[in-house]
């Protein structure tokens, strides 16, 4: 069953240079309990997609429903229904973790008593309850990404949306990190739909990637049978694979790292 | 939920300011030296109008303090902004609305604290005011911030950098100031400026305000003041909350 579908999904800005189309029309579904890859070379329209699927920016063109709610007619709905984690994150690094999950926990309407057990719960399904009471400058990469989505998850969403989750994390933290999508999908059944520009992770991680171009799909499949159909052979690599799809690679040489 | 969500806004922001005690001391600084090295010179000046000179100065300054300080409220979500910590807030069901009203009643208090502070300063140096008066002048200081804080953060929601910002708000603010006879009464000035003045919203608060540190509370500058101050408020709150709802920022 589908849980996000959008049909002619658009994104005109309008600059002193003239009308940039960031996204083209982007048709896509997704179905419930699925690990989407969202990939795409920089600029392809991942970012936007992510933030019109989030309700973050209206869309200029198309329509899209996420679990069951339509974008344009029930925002609320959809808001209810999703997490989202930005390439930036987003927590404010003079406050203390605790209180960060607390205000969260409020701001999607619980109480008092409530927003704090549930920060209580967070912290311990991400391994954060040491980390409580440390101001948020104080965690690494790894920890800041995992109060990201601690953060994200307040409200049991069906589907949570990741832009980048592992970019600049080290080795050791991207695994976990990869350990802990699996395991939100298999114990909570979320629906996890995440761009990246790493297509290892793409590969180990993602049932069924999208790849998007110039603010258009230009396939989809599972990583297996885009190998086969693009590179010429299942055991093409995904690099390879996304060289034949867009004429350009993923992602600047250097920023790939080489070990997992 | 306006209510809930705009306590809540509401209390994150305060508990930010009280975590930074120094700037919210820092603040009232700029006043303050005007306060001790300006005022000084006023007092044998004949400055037409009612009471001392500190009953004049005083209002102004209040207003001063009120504009420099609201009106840079924006630097605040501009670096947010850049942490993603709007977005992240954008992405849950919280009033818009109440994502700005929060910050901006937060403004409201810590101008409304400092104001008390430079009240306190301008007793020990003489100031002599009616109490209505001086709350009254709180009242508008209030109004003041309410809305140049609303149309801070309504332009930084559509500015990207602390650098494009800083120069924009200098432009508006330093004029502003000069023509709204906040430091000395514009009725001294020649007929150009005293008319031009009118132009500036500001400078029916600052009459205001004056008429109530002489405890004149019926005139028609206390009249066109409160008209000014709310109309402004009501306008400012208007297009915040319409950035507020909207922005792809």
């Amino acid at each position: 069953m589908a849980i996000i579908s959008t049909a002619g999904l658009a994104r005109t800005f309008r600059t002193k240079r003239g009308p940039v189309e960031a996204v083209r029309g982007i048709d896509l579904t997704v179905r419930e309990g699925e690990i989407l890859g969202f990939l795409g070379p920089n600029g392809a329209g991942k970012t936007t997609t992510l933030r019109m699927l989030t309700t973050l920016l209206a869309p200029t063109g198309g329509a899209a429903t996420v679990a069951g709610h339509d974008l344009a007619a029930d925002p609320a709905g959809v808001r209810r229904a999703c997490g989202y984690v930005a390439q930036s994150g987003g927590v404010d690094p003079q406050i203390t973790v605790r209180e960060e999950l607390v205000t969260q926990g409020r701001l999607y309407r619980l109480t008092k008593g409530r927003a704090a057990e549930r920060a209580e719960e967070l912290a311990r399904d991400l391994d954060l309850t040491e980390l409580l009471d440390r101001k948020c400058a104080a965690l690494s990469g790894g920890q800041r990404r995992r109060l990201d989505i601690a953060m994200a998850l307040t409200h049991g969403p069906e589907v949570l949306f990741l832009d980048e989750p592992t970019t600049g994390l080290d080795p050791g933290s991207r695994a976990d990190l990869w350990d802990l999508v699996r395991r939100l999908r298999d114990e909570h059944g979320t629906t996890v739909f995440l761009t990246t520009h790493y297509l290892d992770e793409a590969d180990a991680l993602a049932d069924r990637l999208v790849v998007v171009d110039r603010g258009v799909v230009v396939a989809e499949g599972t990583p297996s049978a885009l190998k086969l159909e693009y590179g010429g052979s299942i055991d093409a690599s995904l690099q390879d694979t996304f060289l034949a799809i867009t004429g350009r690679s993923a992602s600047p040489a250097d920023a790939a790292p080489l070990a997992v | 939920m306006l209510l809930h969500d705009t306590a809540l806004i509401y209390g994150r922001y305060l508990r930010q300011s009280l975590r930074s005690r120094f700037a919210l001391l820092f603040g009232v600084l700029m006043p303050l030296l005007y306060l001790l090295f300006f005022g000084p010179l006023l007092t044998g000046l004949p400055l037409g109008g009612q009471g001392s000179s500190w009953q004049l100065l005083v209002p102004g300054l209040l207003l001063q303090l009120g504009l420099f300080g609201a009106s840079f409220a924006g630097f605040t979500i501009i670096l947010e902004k850049s942490q993603g910590v709007v977005e992240r807030m954008r992405v849950t069901p919280v009033s818009r609305l109440a994502l700005l009203l929060g910050r901006v009643l937060r403004e409201a208090t810590v101008f409304v604290f400092q104001a008390v502070l430079l009240v306190l300063a301008a007793l020990v140096m003489g100031l002599r005011a009616p109490l209505a008066g001086v709350l009254i002048g709180f009242a508008f200081v209030a109004l003041l911030t309410v809305s140049l804080a609303a149309l801070s953060y309504a332009l930084a929601m559509r500015m990207d950098t602390p650098q494009s910002f800083g120069p924009a708000i200098n432009a508006l603010t330093m004029p502003s100031m000069l023509l709204s006879g906040l430091m000395l009464p514009m009725t001294l000035g020649p007929t150009w400026l005293d008319v031009l003045s009118h132009l500036m919203p500001f400078r029916y608060l600052v009459d205001a305000v004056r008429d109530a540190y002489v405890g004149a509370y019926a005139t028609a500058h206390m009249l066109y003041g409160v008209l000014v101050a709310v109309g402004l408020a009501v306008l400012a709150v208007t297009v915040g909350t319409r950035v507020f709802r909207t922005a792809g920022a």
